[in-house]
């Protein structure tokens, strides 16, 4: 077969999370630098990922509420191989697990840390990434002991 | 939430379960090496699946019209409504048909299924075939598969879509660093005992004709001297990808019985179909394998929703499986582990139960786990000595225990096989499953 033209490669877009009506008000939160995670009124679990339901119990009994973001970071990686095309301008990655004061695990990356200097167990706080597109990530850094109680500087 | 197996654990216990006799039998097996580059005439996967269940029947001296049974796992040609393809395709009249979608834990999957159904009575020859190599290239505009996130969902509504792959938490490396990370906080992490576990596999695989890295060994060294690529896992501790296939025939004992009679009697009843012909005119029959017990756990799909990082959900698929062949772990000949990292197979090890919740980087240290050593461990060299041939990649562990249980193993043949005991794992340490395997 004759040679095909082949279209440029197009710059790799990071993928971007769509919020769902389940979800809204907490990427609706983090806009507001508030970290906002259901709780379900019939068994007291916090729910994470926002769902329509409690896992679990599956009641429909859920109420948005505010936490502190505070947690520690419950393990890491460092990619030193981008884990997409799309991240390789994050490298090296400092992917994370971080486990909030209320017990929930969520997906994450550090920030404001030398990758050598990450630890299992260190505390840390929220960091809201706003992006251009309106969307906030919630990121972490380094807990800052002087800044207690109110959310990040705005 | 730590802990959180246990409940499990104990209803598992304390509930009496049924479970198999141990009736059915590995009867046939057929697997295509694995290539780093494969250079042969590319064929779409129905036309593989066909070739590969041609193999394995002739393995077992059955013939296609005996076939009332099939399992698959994903076409390439086809998204859905898989199994009626597959019929259709091979001309079969089947009793039994599942698309088996448990990532690398597939094949242990798909053959519990089968032992399952040939059990109930269903059926009486079912075969199992995952075909994994390159397909066509398909012209401009055709439509294609779009998954540039491979096994992580990016689509809406998905939460690893929304919640875990915007922060580049995708693919499999990142999980398992982390799984390991969590190890060495929680337990200790030794890199010289999961580097021993590349370095021994690769011993194994060195014995093995068919293992993509037979003509290099590896040692503790190399390993630790190799790319980090997600910190702790070096490159020579992660699997490397292949094109391959393999196929399996579980059956009935009396149509494993007639099968092997026909094996050694030449080639009666079998017309062209014998295509495994023995040049040392042997008996091409093979020793029955029993598939006697089984146990599949599921509780997630990204580690960060675990219950608990480091006990995975092995443990109660391990348990089930020993308790349904009514076994002891030190009745295990060959130990063949899914691998798709180190640290997959440490963490196997450790919550099979053939050593205790972190004891596993001395139990590597303290052990051979060669073919000719006090503890083998992927005899075949496992996937990261044999090469991961697609999905294909558990059935190499499978067949392997399988070949091992057969006496067929050469060079590489542990003395006096009886028992083999396969897991598979599936996504990030995700989908899990355990079989253990007995010579009649």
């Amino acid at each position: 077969m004759a040679a095909v033209e082949q279209p440029r490669p197009l710059a790799i877009e990071k993928p971007r999370p769509l919020a769902t009506g389940a979800t809204k008000p907490f990427w609706d939160g983090l806009g507001r630098d508030e970290v906002l995670v259901p709780r379900c009124d019939d068994c007291g679990s916090w729910v994470w990922y926002p769902r329509r339901r409690c896992p679990g119990c599956l009641s429909d009994r859920l109420t948005w509420t505010v936490l502190s973001g505070r947690g520690s970071v419950h393990t890491f990686t460092v990619a030193r191989q981008a884990t997409h095309p799309a991240f390789a301008e994050e490298l090296p990655q400092l992917l994370a697990v971080v486990e909030l004061e209320e017990g929930i695990r969520l997906t994450t990356t550090l920030v404001d840390i030398d990758p050598d200097a990450v630890e299992v167990g260190m505390a840390v706080e929220p960091a809201f990434d706003h992006g251009a597109d309106g969307v906030t990530l919630l990121r972490f850094r380094p807990a800052t002991p002087a800044r207690p109680a109110t959310p990040a500087s705005r | 939430m730590a802990g959180g197996s246990e409940p499990a654990s104990a209803a598992t216990a304390t509930r009496a379960r049924r479970g198999l006799r141990g009736d059915a039998v590995v009867a046939g097996v057929a697997q295509y090496a694995p290539e780093r580059h494969y250079r042969g005439e590319r064929r779409s996967t129905l036309e593989q699946w066909a070739d590969l269940a041609a193999l394995a029947l002739a393995d077992a001296g059955l013939t296609p019209d005996e076939v009332d049974g099939l399992v698959t796992a994903n076409l390439r040609e086809s998204e859905m409504f898989v199994p009626s393809t597959v019929a259709e395709y091979l001309g079969w009249r089947v009793n039994f048909a599942e698309r088996v979608d448990l990532g690398g834990a597939s094949p242990v999957g798909m053959v519990w299924r089968a032992a399952a159904a040939v059990e109930l009575g269903l059926c009486d020859v079912v075969v199992c075939a995952t075909p994994a190599r390159p397909t066509p290239s398909l012209p401009p505009g055709q439509p294609r598969p779009w998954t540039p996130f491979g096994a992580s969902s990016n689509v809406m509504g998905s939460p690893q879509a929304e919640f875990d792959i915007p922060y580049g938490n995708l693919a499999q490396n990142c999980g398992y660093a982390m799984i390991a990370q969590r190890y060495a906080a929680e337990l200790g992490y030794e890199p010289r005992s999961t580097a021993k576990i590349a370095a021994d596999q690769r011993t194994n695989a060195v014995a093995n004709p068919d293992a993509v890295f037979r003509d290099q060994p590896i040692t503790v060294e190399d390993v630790l001297a190799s790319k980090v690529i997600a910190d702790p896992l070096h490159v020579l501790e992660i699997v490397m990808p292949c094109a391959g296939g393999a196929a399996v025939v579980v059956a009935s004992a009396d149509a494993a019985e007639r099968g092997r009679r026909r094996l050694a009697g030449g080639n009666g009843g079998l017309g062209g179909a014998g295509a495994a012909a023995d040049a040392g005119g042997r008996s091409r029959s093979h020793r029955p394998v029993h598939v006697t017990g089984f146990g599949e756990h599921l509780t997630h799909k990204t580690p960060t929703y675990m219950p608990d990082l480091v006990r995975t959900p092995i443990g109660p698929a391990a348990d089930q499986a020993f308790a349904m062949a009514g076994i002891a772990r030190a009745d295990v000949d060959v130990v063949e582990p899914y691998d798709c990292y180190t640290i997959t197979v440490l963490l196997t090890l450790e919550d099979s139960g053939f050593c205790a919740k972190g004891e596993g980087m001395g139990f590597v240290r303290d052990h051979d786990l060669t073919y000719r050593g006090d503890f083998p461990v992927n005899t075949h060299g496992g996937q990261l000595g044999f090469g991961q041939g697609g999905m294909a990649g558990g059935f190499s562990q499978l067949i392997e225990g399988v070949t091992q249980v057969r006496g067929e193993a050469g060079e590489r043949q542990v003395r006096g096989c009886d028992v083999a005991y396969v897991t598979g794992t599936g996504g990030i340490m995700s989908e899990q499953a355990a079989l253990v395997l007995q010579g009649a």
